[in-house]
């Protein structure tokens, strides 16, 4: 067989892939995106009424989005949503919780251990990895220059 | 009024996320990781709280926002207990949102059955 360059082959894919539209692609993140923080400040505003401090309102509005998050993606109609809506239900932490949830599920078929454990953390370990990397550089800064 | 903030500040942020998938080779969990670190860079130069004080959960529900919560976590740690924030504090302020996600994530994974691969 004869061999393709790896720079062919790239052109090829490219001609070959359809061009993203990014007339559609984008609206459709914003408006999703925008509706999912809708609900957030919606379950954030009863959160509020109910008397919880402003902090503990925002922490308890992710908790539920997490949590409804897993439950769509477990009855596998968070990723239809997700096709068509791009950036707009993978930013949100909905988009987390699905990143989470995914994988684990995928691969619970080999084991509960190495497979839905281990999974668990396909999205969550890089996350947790260099989100607290990056606070504690910050908070080393924050430290050694007595700026706190 | 505050339900419109909400709506156009989180597809704002939503919108930057898809025109980096769009027009750079960031892949998904690429794009989740990075938010996450901009939140924390961005609330540690203290110019994430105003937009969190502007518009509520269209600030605090994207990715940006848990990192925020990442950075004001470690600031209120280092204040509480010194060095031993620094290592402590962004894990900390993570909590809800890590346990949150990994409790309902084991859940849904043990009681659901994987769908076909699209």
């Amino acid at each position: 067989m004869k061999k393709i360059p790896p720079k062919d082959y790239q052109n090829m894919v490219e001609s070959a892939s359809p061009p993203t539209k990014s007339y559609k692609t984008i609206p459709c993140a914003f408006l999703v995106g925008g509706a999912i923080c809708l609900l957030g400040q919606f379950i954030q505003n009863i959160y509020l009424h109910a008397g919880l401090e402003r902090d503990l309102a925002a922490a308890s509005t992710s908790v539920t989005l997490v949590f409804l998050s897993a439950l769509l993606t477990g009855l596998q109609i968070y990723d239809k949503i997700a096709k068509f809506a791009g950036a707009g239900t993978l930013v949100p932490i909905t988009g987390f919780a699905n990143a989470v949830v995914s994988p684990a599920l995928e691969f619970k078929s080999e084991g509960l251990i190495l497979g839905l454990g281990a999974k668990l953390f396909t999205i969550a370990g890089p996350v947790i990895v260099y989100g607290s990397a990056t606070a504690f550089v910050y908070g080393l800064i924050l430290y050694l220059f007595r700026l706190y | 009024m505050e339900y419109l903030k909400a709506f156009l500040v989180g597809g704002a942020i939503c919108a930057v996320g898809q025109v980096l998938i769009d027009y750079t080779k960031l892949t998904p969990a690429r794009i989740l990781v990075s938010f996450v670190c901009a939140g924390v860079v961005l609330g540690g130069l203290g110019l994430y709280q105003p937009l969190i004080d502007f518009a509520g959960a269209g600030a605090t529900v994207p990715l940006t926002g848990f990192g925020a919560l990442l950075a004001k976590g470690t600031l209120e740690a280092i204040r509480e207990d010194g060095l031993l924030g620094v290592i402590s504090g962004g894990i900390g302020a993570a909590g809800a949102g890590l346990g949150a996600a990994i409790l309902f994530g084991l859940m849904t994974a043990l009681i659901f059955k994987p769908g076909d691969k699209m």
